[in-house]
């Protein structure tokens, strides 16, 4: 049974602070196959639909019948270990600052072996649940988990390398004035923060009294505009060295497309917010999260954007709001790109229309805030980095997957 | 008539005998702008960016861009900024006469109402009692209210509430009397607009814009220092930027006071 977490001690100011150690990030193309699956937190493993077999590691062609049409489907996750050790000295300079590290071979109920990192709770063998995670350096990792939920198992110091709970770590909200913001606030309560930082722009518009439960412990609110420069990198001043996860729930939601709009105040106030935003907090908070990769267990581990599933695709009835979304979207990447190097995971959170008052003559289904919020506690709990919410979330990406043109002439 | 001598008020200036008081706020983001429900479109607030300071973007100078609306900050309100004054001549910034941008100012002192009634209206009697004291107001003049609004933080000096914004502000009346029975310039506020903060709900809605700007004046907002000024006697310079067909501009202004 794993050891429950201990509220992390204050840094001793005369220690080095660990410097992130890169994870060997170099993989052959045919892995990558394994990364979207990964990414979303689904067990997907190459299959030959020739000869039916479940391949691994990542293959060009399959072993067994030669053919190269190999495909990636859900498999399976069952296993059994057959054999673990604990490596002591590992060579690597990621794995020597984190030893001794365990692994073992998984023989897994669909086919193949895998060698895994362990659980604590998976003992030599024992039963299994495999998953396919990300890891520090982006890349598909098998990790295998108890087969049935052990105490205190998410406070497994090597799970905790490939996810990102908030459990006593510190966050930021960015935008505590929206209803995601809000109902993020509640939900990091619950999974049991350390610090929660809620940024609030314009002080002087008020706030409903119960919006924010700042009279709870570790509840703090802090100025932040993201519209001004100085405000985002004052705060990063103050508290850059302190955030571990950063969640932005700034939005700026306005309908309409570009023929019918009287001039550019719409399009320039959206991206100032989704766009402009993101990236100064990107210029004044990257830095001090990248450098903080390693800093003991409440290490910085994870950047969210709260994304819209029309940056995928464009809505013409909110065309503004998603061109707005896709810049935003491929800001992401890159600054998924850029804080790799200190193993600070960027989950994108795309939803479909929100419960919200910007929404309010859309039926149902749509997305209320606390599911938001929840489901993205849960992304991070799990490690992942693409995560979709709701059913018009999910029905647009698997649409787009099917063919994307047809969704694009389906939404205009 | 004598000939006008310059150099000595020049001189004056110089010698501290007349005071130059600045009536503005600094520029800043943070410093609360008008706010409209957000269907209609919203004034940019003041961002200012660094190009460069004395960095690898210019290693031997300092400078930034600002975005801005017409109306942040201290600004001045021209009348093409509102519809009642919209087909005047000359009725936007750039083409403001420049003999309007220099002016006698009247301040009338309604600070300790406005700290007991946010709502607080200035009407024609409390003009007419202020007009006893200091003498009729003349044509052509400023008409300062002066509340100490500017002294408040920031959510006080916004001061909105679930049903918009309280700040003091004139009456229908008094502007229409100020406007046409005393033919004053225009009229100026420490608050956010030339109108109270529930002037949206008088009749005229905003009656400070509809009828100042009808009649071709001016409106001055979220001044600064007005306590610093005498009732009568000070000199106010307001000279807004020259945009094109601009609807007001964020200026400095500045008051001239004789020191004896």
């Amino acid at each position: 049974m794993s050891r429950e977490l201990a509220p992390p001690p204050r840094r001793n100011p005369l220690v080095r602070t660990p410097l992130p150690q890169p994870m060997p990030a170099f993989r052959a193309r045919a892995t990558h196959a394994l990364t979207a699956a990964a990414a979303e937190g689904r067990f997907a493993l190459q299959r030959c639909p020739a000869c039916g077999r479940v391949i691994y590691p990542a293959h060009d062609a399959c072993p067994g019948c030669l053919s190269p049409a190999l495909v990636v489907a859900d498999v399976p996750s069952g296993g059994r270990i057959v054999a673990e050790t604990s490596v002591r000295a590992p060579l690597h300079p990621h794995f020597r600052q984190r030893s001794a590290w365990r692994i073992g071979i998984v023989h897994l109920d669909c086919g193949p072996s895998i060698v895994a990192h362990l659980h604590g709770d998976c003992g030599d063998g024992e039963r299994v649940r495999m998953t396919m995670k990300l890891d520090k350096a982006g890349t598909p990792a098998a990790f295998a988990l108890p087969e049935t939920e052990t105490p205190h198992m998410q406070d497994d110091p090597q799970l905790r390398e490939f996810t990102a709970s908030p459990k006593h770590r510190r966050v930021l909200i960015t935008d505590g004035r929206t209803a995601a913001g809000q109902a993020m606030v509640r939900a990091m309560i619950e999974a049991g923060v350390a610090k929660l930082f809620i940024g609030l722009g314009e002080p002087w518009k008020p706030l409903a009294e119960d919006a924010i439960p700042s009279a709870l412990k570790g509840v703090e609110i802090v100025p932040l505009d993201l519209g001004d420069d100085a405000s985002v990198r004052d705060l990063a001043a103050d508290i850059g060295g302190k955030v571990d996860i950063l969640v932005n729930t700034a939005e700026h939601i306005r309908p309409g497309g570009l023929v019918d709009q009287r001039n550019g105040q719409a399009l320039r106030d959206g991206f100032e917010t989704t766009v402009m935003g993101l990236a100064r907090l990107a210029r004044a908070f990257g830095p001090a999260m990248r450098s903080r990769g390693a800093d003991g267990t409440d290490n910085a581990v994870a950047w969210v954007n709260l994304l819209s599933v029309y940056a995928l695709v464009n809505w013409p009835e909110f065309g503004l709001y998603s061109a707005g979304q896709a810049a935003a979207l491929s800001i992401a990447q890159s600054l998924r790109a850029e804080l790799r190097p200190g193993g600070i995971r960027v989950v994108n959170v795309f939803s479909g229309p929100g419960d919200t008052e910007w929404f309010q003559h859309l039926p149902p289904p749509k997305v209320a805030p606390a599911v938001l919020a929840r489901e993205t506690v849960a992304a991070l709990r799990e490690g992942l980095e693409d995560v979709y919410v709701g059913e018009i979330a999910k029905d647009i990406k698997a649409r787009l997957e099917d063919n994307p043109k047809a969704v694009e002439r389906e939404l205009g | 008539m004598s000939a006008i001598d310059l150099g000595a008020f020049a001189a004056a200036i110089i010698q501290g005998e007349i005071e130059i008081i600045d009536l503005t706020h600094t520029l800043a983001p943070e410093f609360p702008t008008i706010v409209l429900p957000p269907e209609f479109g919203q004034s940019s607030p003041v961002r200012i960016e660094t190009i460069s300071r004395y960095d690898a973007d210019g290693p031997a100078w300092y400078w930034n861009n600002i975005t801005l609306g017409e109306h942040t900050g201290t600004h001045l309100d021209a009348p093409v900024h509102w519809v009642t004054g919209k087909d005047l001549p000359d009725n936007s910034v750039d083409t403001m006469p420049t003999r309007s941008m220099i002016a006698p100012a009247c301040v009338v002192d309604c600070s300790a109402q406005a700290a007991a009634d946010a709502d607080f209206l200035l009407g024609v009697p409390a003009l007419q009692a202020w007009e006893a004291t200091h003498g009729t107001i003349a044509g052509g003049s400023w008409v300062l209210m002066r509340t100490d609004w500017s002294k408040r933080g920031p959510i006080a000096f916004a001061n909105i509430g679930p049903d918009g914004p309280h700040t003091p502000g004139p009456d229908a009346d008094a502007i229409r009397w100020l406007v046409e029975e005393r033919g004053v310039l225009g009229f100026g506020t420490e608050t956010i607009g030339t109108d109270a903060g529930q002037g949206g709900h008088f009749n005229p809605p905003y009656p400070a814009h509809h009828y100042l700007h009808g009649a071709g004046r001016y409106g001055l907002q979220c001044l600064a220092n007005l306590d610093r000024l005498p009732p009568t006697g000070s000199l106010v310079v307001a000279a807004p930027l020259k945009i094109r067909r601009g609807s007001g501009s964020p200026l400095r202004v500045l008051g001239l006071v004789a020191t004896r």
